[in-house]
């Protein structure tokens, strides 16, 4: 047992637990001076992809607490949030007013299909995460349809400048000219040479409350311990498919919410291929914050945004001076998301076997007939870990 | 102490599974403050006798019960465990049952939390409250205080010691307001010595307030040491009901384990049998629930060596841990060779063979047909049933030997199929039995273990198994050791048996001895003591 | 009809729906303009070109490894063998053949590396191995603009600098498979001989492999595990073993593929070609562990035979171009079925 503790063991666990937020930093700041960008250039590009992205990532939260992985089903909320945008800009309410109209339009519809995206998850009890990632690809051939045949054929639309020459569709680029940067300029902060959303952080701080609030509740309590052991908390009256389905509904309105927020920031909508990323780079973000499969917190959402995003704004840069070539600073930062999350949920699937199997080290007997189970951190009957 | 009305009041229960009698009119009556000691082997009915109690659901499914459970006064229709917590009664299992990232607190008050309500409340329901933590504490605290144990309300569970857990499982049951009657399935298996003798002084801590307590333990001592009464259960009836008072070791271990009805029968004589084929000693074994911690013993050649004990004592473990499926350790010898442990193949491949307890599990792959099922042992270890293609370069199931070999066990053993190709999911338990035997002896083992053969079959493939594991040893000298949990299945064949107790060999004893000292061995004495009892 | 009611409940509804909406297109296709004999001929070439794809999922399945979301190494171990095999200049079935060769050794590697992987995180495979496929595809993107390749049909002209990102294999082994044999008959229909044919041999071969005495013993691991340990199966090594034969059938598909197609796509275009292996061989009636060559077989025709018919009938009928969205909700409605089907083995 003691030999567990040593510093060199300890000084290896630090580094595999921490290894992609230092991994990230390594990388990013070795990219900075190559890159050529100016430190004041960086920081104003990071507040602001803060301001678009975190709203999105802290969607991931709950999820993860309930015990359900990462939820790539969140692109579910983001095309609810499109629907909404494409709404608002037909009726041509402009302003924060139409990103509010947006909302509303979209919450239903994230509700309905957050539920749906929990009950499924229900059924694939285990492996949530890749069944979450082809859902999302199944609702997007079904928004697919809907918009590209329904809206504005058996849906009418009012605004002729959104549809398709064909008559029915919608364009492939919807000009958000409208609500664009609504509510950032709501009160935008100009200081020092930075412009900063002042509102737009503060809803995403009303989240952070909110979350932190959540937390405190039966229900944040119940999330925690179907997210420990489904078994034990069903067996103690705890409704543990009712409590995940809440859980990944909330995280759908979230998100939501949160591409509404982001695509205001971008200020057009790629109509059908704006929501194809959002789950990739909102788990990227918080797998780089130094989060896992089941643990998450909010520190890890703002920490992973801004590792993310500056590495993602510095390297096209600095490939190209290093490499010639931007095309392989494009390259390398996809490489590197795509990486960052497959490494995370390696290392993660291999320190819960490590764990397990250590647990069950403790309580070998041996010649020296030591009562095995009298110590340690599992217990012989518990049979958890098999 | 005990006085004035029972409590609790079992009347007349019996409870029979698919027509498989488990229960036959049990009855006793239980008072506030009253520590009943409730002992019996495996398969004698303490686990289904406390399903009902608790209102498990797999009761109802199966039919139901017949008698009654009176509880002050009232009779109790419990339709699930929730009903039974809320008439008062409260379970301590042997898995615990506790959040290993929660506190001591938080798992103490796990779903009955102190809290308030919100502003959300109306709109989102009551899960919306905001939890008291103050208030849970004190609540953890008072409780724990009642156990009169150091236990810190703090604490996460996944980094208590085990008997730790164990408190704050009871601490549990106490802190729900109604609980008056509390039910304790082998706890002090998972303790050591010293954690054993506070929760014994804590439950008669409990007694004195009130509480009633039905404690089972195979630890006959600790129910000598705490119980105010004894109940005895043996093949679903109750056997013996009394005060503990002038009551030995001895008289509970032979109630316990009792005289069967018709006795051993025509033996055949004692062999002599002097060459040693097979040694183990000091083995070890990790095997969830039947940990076996340091055994020794010596099989001679051509001998049937039973290994008995009461179930989560580490029989099964045995034969497990020395095949390799389960980690092991210690040293293990076959005809003087050394037996590397961890590695099946290699087992098998010396010449062991073994018929696993869990039939469907490990014995069997229920998708595939007979044939596959009877010759993939003999055809991956020992590359027998392939045709060699290319001059060896590659192999091809050799379909036809593998269905004359299947053909060739299915009229040996009497196996009722359709035929080989049917899948072994389909047959009965009892067939699925003599499949898993079927392979074992297609490998020509010349040691084979056999562990539970008859358990879950009908009386007449009993006969059958047991008849042909005989004729096995008789005609081809294959040495057995048969790991079971019913004490006359090796009685009547076994030349010697050796009872596990706690991960360790308590005894070797001839089947012919008394029965009760098979039941002292069984309930934690050792031999010395048993002679003393 | 109790009969009836268990082949449906196994067969799935959705494979049942999807029968039928293929054999209401090739009814229907006469009847919008569709050349049926075209169509038949289309279908036919198309489900050569996929089929060995698909026939990779099945090694990983038998022994209980999933649905091979990893392909794309595979993938990537094809086209590293296509393009040496453009580099150094061989041609017809020399090229071809050639192909093979050259990327066997890398598939091997590959397959044997993301083995060793996959049986160290038993359990979450299907997410990892897609986020893994997916930094290899990109780490393959910079590879393919600094290897240095120089056949001059292959890389950029004026920059000059890197692969483009697709390339003609005309003049090298343009559909030598397809060709063999060919059997033409009036002006549209031509059917595929040497591509059929060659399909039929891999699939053969695998049947043979997995009547073997490692074949045996991987269905053991992929149909009950303990099992196959108990009876002294290497249960690792068996897992190990059949992600390198997938790999490598990747490997040879993509080379197939590329033959009929009549080109090399590099860069991101392994990605889209996983899904569509998946959801066919699914399609086919296989489950997470257990598939046959029946299933690659049905799976790949009917999979393809709707992506073949479906723009042909329903455009004509449209008069639009609803393929793609069709495309994405069967291959993925598909895949999710699977995904939350009660595991059916027995226990």
């Amino acid at each position: 047992m003691s030999a567990q503790n040593t510093p060199q063991n300890k000084f290896l666990k630090f580094l595999t637990q921490n290894a992609v937020v230092i991994i990230f930093v390594i990388i990013t700041a070795v990219a900075i001076p190559p890159s050529g960008l100016s430190l004041p250039y960086i920081l104003q590009e990071v507040i602001t992809r803060l301001g678009r992205n975190s709203f999105l990532v802290l969607a991931l939260l709950l999820p993860i607490y309930a015990g359900m992985g990462l939820n790539f089903g969140m692109t579910l909320g983001a095309m609810a949030g499109q629907i909404g945008l494409i709404f608002a800009v037909n009726f041509g309410i402009a302003n924060w007013q139409g990103l509010l109209f947006a909302l509303l339009v979209g919450l239903p519809i994230s509700v309905l299909l957050g539920y749906i995206c929990g009950l499924v998850m229900n059924k694939a009890k285990g492996r949530e995460m890749v069944t979450g990632y082809i859902l999302a690809f199944f609702i997007n051939g079904i928004y697919q349809f809907f918009v590209l045949y329904m809206l504005g054929s058996v849906i009418p639309i009012r605004n002729p400048a959104i549809v398709l020459s064909r008559g029915y569709g919608i364009r492939n680029t919807l000009n958000l000219e409208s609500v664009r940067q609504s509510l950032d300029n709501i009160f935008m902060l100009r200081i020092g040479g930075f412009a900063i959303p002042v509102v737009t952080f503060l809803i995403i701080a009303l989240l952070c409350v909110f979350i932190v609030w959540f937390k405190k509740t039966k229900l944040g309590q119940d999330m925690r311990a179907v997210g420990q052991d489904m078994g034990v908390a069903e067996a103690s009256g705890i409704p543990v498919e009712k409590t995940r389905i809440v859980a990944i509904l909330i995280s759908t309105v979230l998100a939501c919410a949160g591409q509404i927020i982001f695509l205001q920031n971008m200020g057009n909508l790629a109509t059908y291929n704006a929501h194809d990323q959002t789950g990739f780079f909102a788990v990227a973000a918080i797998l780089v914050g130094g989060a896992s499969v089941t643990r998450a917190s909010i520190a890890n959402v703002f920490i992973g945004v801004i590792l993310l995003h500056a590495m993602f704004i510095v390297s096209p840069l600095a490939g190209q001076k290093l490499f010639g070539s931007a095309m392989i600073g494009e390259y390398f930062r996809q490489f590197i998301g795509y990486g960052v999350i497959a490494l995370s949920l390696v290392l993660y699937a291999y320190r819960t076997r490590k764990a397990a199997a250590e647990a069950r080290l403790s309580l070998r007997g041996g010649p020296a007939g030591a009562n095995g189970a009298s110590n340690g951190s599992g217990s012989g009957t518990n049979g958890g870990a098999k | 102490m005990a006085n004035g009305s029972p409590l609790l009041s079992v009347r007349h229960v019996s409870k029979d599974f698919y027509g498989n009698t488990v229960l036959h009119d049990v009855s006793f009556d239980l008072h506030e403050g009253e520590i009943l000691g409730l002992v019996g082997e495996n398969g004698a009915g303490k686990t289904t006798l406390m399903r009902i109690l608790f209102g498990m659901p797999v009761i109802a499914e199966t039919g139901g019960f017949g008698g009654q459970i009176i509880i002050d006064g009232q009779e109790a229709h419990f339709s699930s465990p929730f009903d039974a917590l809320d008439a008062g009664i409260g379970m301590v299992h042997q898995e615990f049952s506790l959040i290993p990232g929660f506190t001591t607190t938080e798992n103490i008050v796990l779903n009955r939390e102190s809290m308030r309500p919100s502003l959300l409340n109306d709109v989102f329901g009551d899960r919306m409250s905001i939890l008291q933590r103050d208030l849970m504490r004190q609540r953890a605290v008072t409780a724990i205080g009642k156990l009169g144990v150091e236990l810190d309300p703090d604490m996460l569970v996944s980094e208590m010691p085990v008997g730790h857990k164990q408190f704050t499982e009871i601490a549990r049951e106490i802190d729900r307001e109604h609980t008056r009657i509390l039910v304790l399935d082998e706890p002090t298996a998972v303790l050591t010595e010293s954690e054993a003798q506070v929760l014994l002084a804590t439950l008669k801590r409990l007694a004195s307030e009130g509480i009633a307590i039905i404690f089972i333990s195979h630890r006959l001592q600790e129910v000598l040491d705490i119980a105010d009464r004894i109940v005895v259960l043996r093949d679903g009836h109750v056997v013996k009901d009394t005060k503990n008072e002038g009551v030995s070791l001895r008289d509970v271990a032979s109630w316990m384990v009792g005289r069967s009805l018709g006795d051993a029968g025509a033996r055949e004589a004692s062999r002599a049998l002097s060459e040693i084929a097979f040694k183990v000693r000091n083995l070890w074994v990790d095997m969830p629930g039947e940990t076996v911690r340091d055994v020794s013993f010596e099989v001679h050649k051509g001998e049937i060596f039973g290994i008995g004990g009461l179930a989560g004592q580490g029989k099964l473990g045995i034969p497990n841990g020395i095949m390799g499926l389960f980690p092991a350790g210690g040293e293990v010898e076959l005809h003087g060779r050394q037996v590397p442990l961890n590695a099946p193949a290699k087992a098998l491949a010396m010449g062991m063979a073994f018929v696993s307890e869990d039939r469907r599990g490990v014995g069997l792959l229920l998708d595939e047909s007979l044939e596959w099922n009877i010759a993939f042992t003999a055809m991956q270890v020992h590359g027998q049933y392939l045709k060699k293609i290319a001059g060896g370069l590659f192999t091809q199931r050799d379909e036809k030997a593998m269905e004359e070999l299947c053909q060739e066990y299915i009229e040996l053993l009497d196996i009722k199929c359709t035929g080989t190709k049917q899948k072994a999911k389909e047959l009965s338990g009892g067939n699925q039995q003599k499949v898993c035997l079927a392979k074992a002896f297609a490998m020509k083992p010349d040691l084979l273990f056999v562990s539970e053969p008859t358990r879950g079959i009908d009386v007449g493939a009993k006969k059958l198994v047991l008849d042909t594991l005989h004729r096995y040893n008789r005609e081809y000298g294959t040495t057995i050791v048969m790991v079971s949990s019913e004490l006359e299945e090796l009685r009547s064949i076994c030349d010697r048996i050796a009872i596990v107790d706690e991960g360790r060999i308590a005894g070797i004893l001839p089947p012919t001895a008394d029965i009760s000292e098979f039941g002292l061995l069984m309930s934690g004495a050792r031999a010395e003591e048993a002679v003393n009892a | 009809m109790r009969d009836l009611k268990t082949f449906i409940q196994d067969f799935g509804w959705p494979r049942i729906i999807i029968f039928l909406f293929l054999v209401f297109l090739f009814i229907m296709a006469p009847f919008v303009g569709v050349r049926l004999d075209a169509s038949i001929s289309d279908v036919l070439n198309r489900f050569g070109q996929y089929a060995i794809l698909v026939l990779a999922m099945v090694p990983m399945i038998q022994s209980g490894c999933g649905l091979n979301f990893g392909l794309a190494l595979g993938i990537v171990a094809g086209l590293l063998g296509a393009t040496l095999s453009l580099q150094f200049e061989l041609r017809g079935f020399l090229g071809f053949f050639g192909a093979i060769a050259l990327a066997s050794p890398f598939a091997v590697l590959f397959g044997w590396l993301y083995g060793k992987l996959l049986n160290k995180v038993k359990g979450e495979e299907m997410t990892i191995a897609m986020y893994i496929g997916f930094s290899f595809i990109m780490f393959m993107c910079i590879m393919w603009l600094i290897l240095p390749y120089n056949n001059p049909t292959m890389i950029w002209g004026y920059a000059g600098k890197g692969l483009r990102t697709t390339i003609t294999v005309e003049g090298y082994w343009l559909k030598i498979l397809n060709n063999f044999l060919a059997i033409k008959i009036g002006q549209f229909f031509v059917f595929p001989t040497g591509l059929i044919l060659f399909v039929g041999l891999c699939a053969f071969l695998m049947w043979v492999f997995l009547r073997s005495r490692t074949g045996t013993a991987m269905t053991a691991v992929g149909s009950n595990p303990d099992f196959a340990r108990a009876s002294g199966v290497d249960v690792d090594h068996m897992r190990t073993i059949s992600v390198i034969i997938s790999t490598f059938l990747g490997a040879v598909g993509i080379i197939v593929y590329q033959q009929s197609f009549g080109f090399i796509q590099l860069y991101t275009a392994p990605g889209p070609m996983v899904f569509p292996a998946v959801a066919a061989i699914l399609i086919g009636g296989a489950s997470i562990n257990k598939a046959s060559m029946v299933n690659v077989i049905v799976g790949t025709f009917l999979f393809q035979g709707l992506l073949t018919m479906t723009p042909s009938v329903i455009n004509s009928v449209l008069q639009t171009d609803m393929s793609e969205v069709i495309r994405i909700i069967v291959s993925n409605g598909m895949i999710l079925y699977a995904l939350t089907r009660k595991i059916k083995v027995s226990k």
